[in-house]
Formats: structure tokens, C-alpha cells, sequence
């Protein structure tokens, strides 16, 4: 704290005419305000929840596969990665190493990512259908780096946590986790920039690829 | 940065005259128009609403101000229940040495930084520099102007939206030492292993912030290259340089303003990355910054509250208003002297520097009301620049020959059907920004001038219906 925050606040109330008689009615509202989580307009909820995620995500230009069950992933990582030629080599979240990774053949560590690694496989908390968003947590099975460092991000999403819009998404993590991970990274397709001529580039600073698996069972 | 907004006339005639720079502009301003107008229609299509959305936007800024001094308590208690050191800047001046004592202590010897207009504001790359620290940025807009000797940015989205490919080709293979590339994605590439380098060598991030959420403690950040997870996922420090006026109640406020927000700045419906950021790394994770602080700034906010240019404290800086101003579109964001270009830039610049710094900037204005239009949260611009001219006069502040102009604006005004020819008040106001020559020495003077000319797609209601319906109060 320093003098300046004394300083900035009081300027503030000043302006604003804060006093002794209206500061209780304003704090209660304030504090009303918090509790009410109240949402403003949006679009209705889509009919199609996962197929309208997977829409949206492929205009975002991720691709997007589909597996009945968990254990038929390592299967398809494998399959993509032979189709786009990319060594069978991935960092994953320590959340889902217990895969069969060995099975289809993949090598995968699990751990934070560092630079040279290409293939970044996560989990991910919940997607949304309104804008196909990936919503990925961090904990301490679930870094951040890992969907960010590599080349090519893998994201595995289980079909019911498709939610219609962002306002699901922050009340489940409400539920889930009482006060909010260090940080929520919500992800839409692999990093851009139009800075060169307001030309669009994959592959900034990120990713180039995003590749959504989504597995129909709960 | 350095003011130089009191010469707004004669760099608005000299960027009118660079044939290089109006093609540039020309060719980037139909993208953003085009681009938000799509995504808006494509919301509308999926059966959102809107209007209805920039009215909640309004009215959420507006709640927010209203009590402003108790949000920024919820904003400070919350961030340092997760861990977080809120700081408070009075100004500039203030933000750079609280961000160089951060860095001192830390003993960071250098720092990378995702876009911050705040930090433009204060200067800081410069007050970095001088405590011998690397100030590195690393978004590729911001990073071409770094790397070619500091150049200011002329756009708060597109910094380099002056510049075209050949350019940026030349800059970088003099200042990569690489063979010179053309291919605007192996420039990408190129400039993508450089900044990678100082991702990960360096001790601090330094980020803005979008929006300050005060239920949690958050900051919320949006980018589309992944810098801004970067700066604040790998180094040890993360510092978040923000004004007071950028919080926010709650996850869910912060949802509204995202789609306000993306759609005005880049005509995404969402960009690549939304962070939000809360507190330091725990005990067991396995990466984020150990420590995190908050630089709150003030720099002449707080002296816009509940007074008459409180609606411009409700920007969120989407850039909306710039990429639809007739003005801006034909001269760039460099004629306007300092950090903030465009129509919000001429109200902002006078207001945060000083009314005498920027004499020229409330005209630089055709008042044709697009900006008024496209704002997310309905900032009345053409309102604010007017009451700013009021001002001059009130303060007998008016530019030499000022006085002149405002008589024949007045006489035009008087006039609706003189307004109903807007290209025709466009033409007059850019022969009057050229120094009130003849036009066809002006044509020959400035090439560029009349490729520059034409007006946008008008949009929703124009200056003169607004003018018609004040006439009527
Ligand atoms: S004034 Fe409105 S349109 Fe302009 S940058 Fe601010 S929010 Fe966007």
C-alpha cells in the first residue's frame, strides 16, 4: 500500500460525493451486485450443443474429431499425429497421463511443458458452445504451459461439458472449485495475428494447430 | 510518451501528402469496417441482440463509476486475498517508479510485456531502459515499432496498421540479420523464435489489463497471439499496468463486456485467448508467476468522474470509434500526437494532458457521429468534442484562426441541407485541415489527399438527425 492510494480514493469520493450517510445504502448495493451474478442479453442456448461447438470451432479454424469413449483417444492423438506427419512424442497434463498412451503408441511425459516440445495434449474443465471455446484451468494436474509452449495443442473434452455460454462455464467453476484456479484460460482455435497488413496468420506466439477431441460418454 | 499533439495541423497536411502511408491506411480500413459489421450481423443471426447489449454495456460502465470507490476496495481486497500487492500510481511518473522498484527488487534484468496503453501513457518502456532494465514487447505490432527505434503506434488495436509488408521485411532483415522474407507468415515465423528467446529468458511479465474483475481479484486479459498467456504464465513477476476506471463487478459483467469488446475491436466473436488471472502460483502447480502485482494508475481519471466527461470513462478501448472516423481513416493515428488516436483520442488528450497541449484535436472531428454509432458503450463522442470546443471558448483557448472556422461550422450547421451532403463537409474540413489553399494546389500538393477521400458506409443515425433532434429540445 503507499500514499497514493489514500490520495486516488479520496479524489475519487470527493467527485463522487461519498459521505458518512450515503456510503452504507451504496456499500449494501455494491455488495448486492456481487451476490446476484445476474447475467445480461445473450443469444439463446443452441438446440445442439455439441454440434454447434463443433461448428463454431472449426470456423475458428481447430479441427474437430469425435470418439465414443476415453480410451479410444490415444487411438485418434495417434492417428492425427500420422496424418499431419508429427513425431508420436507429446507433453500431457499429469490429469490424464493414465491413459493407454503406450498402447497406440505415443510417448507421453507428463508435466509442465517446456520449448521444444511440439505436442501438448490437456483435458479441458468445460467448452462453450456459443462461441466453440475450450475453458482449461490450472491446478497443480493441470499446467498451463501445456496447451501453450507447443506447436500443436490436443484438447480432449467430454461431450456433457459442452455449456451453452460463458455464464455456465463461471458458475460450474464456482461449484467446482469455491474460488476461481490462478488462472482460466478460455481458448479459441491456434494464436493469430493480423498485425502485417491486417493479414491473419496461425501461429503467433502459440500454437499453430488446435485439435478438439470429443468423447460422446460421460 | 510526448505530447506532441499541439502540432495536429501541419502533421495532419504532411501524412495527407505520404502517398505510402494512404495506401496503407486505405487498405486496412475497409478490414476492421467490414469485419465488426459481420460479426455483429452474425450475432444477430445466432438471434442475440445487439443494441440490447450495448445498452447493458452502458449502463454496467456507468454503475461501475458511479461507485467507483467501492469497487476498486472489493477489486484491492480480493486480489490480496489471492496473494496479490495492489499498488496505486497518481500518474505516470508515479507507475514507472513503482514498476522499476518492483523490478529492483526482484533483481529482473529483463522483462517482456503483451500491449499495454497505459504504459504508453506513463512512458515506462523509456523509465525501464534508464534503470537498466530490457523492456522487450511482444506483440508483433508493438514489437516492429520497438524494434525500429521506439516509433509510437498509430492504432490502440492495429499499432503497425501504418506500415505495409516491405516495410516491416526491410526492418526486420536489418535488424534480425536474416535474409530478407516477404511471406508475411515466415515474417511471422521469423519474428515468433525471436520474441520466444525472451519469453523464456525473462524474470518479469508486464501485461495491461482489459478489465479488473473486483468479485475475485482478476485481472482479464484478450489477445490473439498468445503473448499475453505468455507474460503471464512464464516469468517469476507478473506486473499489471491498468487505469482505476477498468473494473468490473463480476465473471458475469465480464462475459458482456467480451462480447461487446471483441466484436467492436477485431470483429472476432472471440478472440484466440481470454485469461483470466487470479493471485500467484500454489505451493504444488507446476508453472505461473510467484509473485503478482497490481498498478492501479489514475493519471487524470479520477478528475473526469460525475463531471462532464464522465461517459469517456466507459471506453474500453475497442478502437471502434478510430476505424469508422473519416478523419483517422485519411490521415492515421500519428497526426494526433499521443498515445490515443481517433475520435476518443481527441477527447482524451486534452483531457489527460491538458487542454493547451492539444488545441487542435477537439476539431479533428467532421462531427458526422460514426464513432457515436459503432461505440460499444455509447460514448456520445461528437457530444464531448463539442463541449470541448465550448470549452476553448469559454477559456479563450482557440487555435489561431479558430475562430473563423467555428463561424462557418456554425453557418453550415444552421444549414441541414448543407449537412445532408456529408462527403461535401468532409472535403471542406480536410481543405481547412490543409491549410485553406486552394483546393486544386491542394490536389496537387497532396496526392494522396483525394485517394484518400471517400466516406464509409453511414451507419444508424447521422450528425444532422442528432442535430435536428437537439434543435427540437
Ligand atoms: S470510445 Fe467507444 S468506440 Fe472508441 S475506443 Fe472507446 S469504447 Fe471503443
Amino acid at each position: 500500500m503507499n500514499d497514493s492510494r489514500d490520495l486516488i480514493l479520496g479524489r475519487i469520493r470527493e467527485r463522487l460525493g461519498r459521505s458518512a450517510a450515503n456510503a452504507p445504502t451504496a456499500g449494501a448495493a455494491v455488495d448486492a451486485a456481487l451476490a446476484a451474478h445476474s447475467a445480461s442479453p445473450r443469444p439463446p442456448p443452441d438446440v445442439d450443443l455439441v454440434a454447434a461447438f463443433r461448428t463454431r470451432s472449426e470456423a475458428l479454424s481447430s479441427t474437430v474429431d469425435e470418439v465414443a469413449v476415453l480410451a479410444d483417444v490415444p487411438r485418434a492423438v495417434a492417428a492425427y499425429l500420422a496424418e499431419h506427419k508429427i513425431d508420436p512424442r507429446a507433453v500431457c497434463v499429469p490429469e490424464i497421463k493414465g491413459l493407454d498412451w503406450r498402447g497406440a503408441g505415443i510417448e507421453v511425459e507428463a508435466r509442465a511443458a517446456v520449448d521444444h516440445d511440439l505436442v501438448g495434449i490437456t483435458g479441458c474443465f468445460r467448452a462453450i458452445a456459443e462461441t466453440g471455446t475450450l475453458m482449461l484451468c490450472t491446478a497443480p494436474a493441470t499446467p498451463a504451459t501445456v496447451s501453450l509452449l507447443p506447436e500443436t495443442h490436443i484438447a480432449v473434452v467430454a461431450a456433457p461439458t459442452i455449456l451453452a455460454s460463458m455464464e455456465e462455464a463461471w458458475a460450474a467453476a464456482r461449484a467446482e472449485f469455491g474460488q476461481l484456479p490462478r488462472a482460466v484460460n478460455f481458448i479459441s482455435g491456434p494464436s493469430r495475428t493480423g498485425d502485417i497488413e491486417q493479414t491473419i496468420v496461425l501461429g503467433a506466439h502459440g500454437p499453430y494447430r488446435v485439435h478438439v477431441i470429443v468423447v460422446r460418454a460421460a | 510518451m510526448e505530447i506532441k499533439s499541439m502540432h495536429f495541423k501541419s502533421r495532419a497536411s504532411a501524412k495527407l501528402a505520404d502517398v505510402g502511408l494512404q495506401h496503407n491506411l486505405k487498405k486496412a480500413k475497409g478490414k476492421f469496417v467490414d469485419k465488426r459489421r459481420d460479426a455483429i450481423a452474425d450475432f444477430c443471426a445466432q438471434g442475440g441482440d445487439f443494441e440490447a447489449l450495448r445498452e447493458a454495456g452502458k449502463d454496467l460502465r456507468n454503475r461501475v463509476l458511479a461507485d467507483l470507490d467501492l469497487w476498486l476496495e472489493k477489486f484491492e481486497a480480493n486480489a490480496t486475498a489471492r496473494g496479490a500487492t495492489v499498488l496505486w500510481a497518481k500518474d505516470g511518473a508515479e507507475a514507472c517508479r513503482l514498476i522499476v522498484d518492483i523490478a529492483r527488487k526482484h533483481g529482473v534484468k529483463k522483462a517482456t510485456k503483451s500491449k499495454s496503453m497505459l504504459s504508453e501513457e506513463a512512458g515506462l518502456n523509456q523509465a525501464l531502459e534508464a534503470a537498466g532494465i530490457q523492456p522487450v514487447e511482444t506483440d508483433l505490432g508493438e514489437y516492429i515499432l520497438q524494434i525500429n527505434d521506439n516509433e509510437p503506434p498509430s492504432h490502440i488495436i492495429a499499432p503497425v496498421v501504418h506500415k505495409s509488408k516491405e516495410e516491416i521485411a526491410d526492418l526486420f532483415a536489418r535488424v534480425h540479420k536474416k535474409p530478407r522474407k516477404t511471406d508475411i507468415p515466415e515474417m511471422t515465423r521469423e519474428a515468433r523464435e525471436v520474441l520466444r528467446e525472451h519469453f523464456l529468458s525473462a524474470d518479469m511479465g508486464i501485461s495491461g489489463g482489459n478489465f479488473l474483475v473486483a468479485e475475485t481479484g482478476s485481472v482479464a486479459l484478450v489477445t490473439n497471439e498468445g503473448n499475453g498467456r505468455m507474460v503471464t504464465t512464464v516469468p517469476k513477476v507478473h506486473v499489471v499496468i491498468t487505469g482505476i476506471e477498468k473494473v468490473i463487478p463480476t465473471l458475469e459483467d465480464l462475459s458482456l463486456m467480451l462480447r461487446l469488446l471483441i466484436r467492436s475491436a477485431t470483429g472476432q466473436h472471440i478472440s484466440n485467448y481470454v485469461s483470466v488471472l487470479t493471485g500467484t502460483k500454489g505451493a504444488a502447480d507446476l508453472d505461473g508467476p510467484e509473485h503478482m502485482y497490481f498498478v492501479l494508475v489514475d493519471n487524470g481519471r479520477a478528475n473526469l468522474l460525475a463531471g462532464e466527461f464522465n461517459a469517456m470513462l466507459r471506453c474500453i478501448r475497442c478502437g471502434a470509434c478510430m476505424n469508422h472516423c473519416p478523419v483517422y481513416q485519411t490521415i492515421g493515428g500519428h497526426a494526433y500526437g499521443w498515445v490515443y488516436p481517433g475520435p476518443m483520442g481527441s477527447v482524451l488528450t486534452p483531457l489527460y494532458t491538458g487542454m493547451e497541449n492539444a488545441l487542435e484535436l477537439p476539431h479533428a472531428a467532421t462531427l458526422c457521429n460514426q464513432c457515436g454509432v459503432v461505440c460499444p458503450v455509447k460514448i456520445p463522442l461528437p457530444e464531448l468534442l463539442r463541449t470541448l470546443r465550448e470549452k476553448q471558448v469559454e477559456t479563450n483557448l482557440q487555435p489561431l484562426g479558430e475562430r473563423l472556422a467555428l463561424k462557418a461550422w456554425a453557418w453550415v450547421a444552421a444549414r441541414p441541407a448543407l449537412y445532408a451532403l456529408g462527403t461535401r463537409f468532409a472535403v471542406r474540413y480536410l481543405n481547412w485541415l490543409a491549410g485553406g489553399r486552394a483546393s486544386i494546389q491542394v490536389l496537387g500538393a497532396a496526392p494522396g489527399w483525394t485517394a484518400g477521400r471517400d466516406f464509409p458506409a453511414p451507419q444508424g443515425k447521422t450528425f444532422r438527425e442528432m442535430y435536428a433532434a437537439r434543435k427540437r429540445k
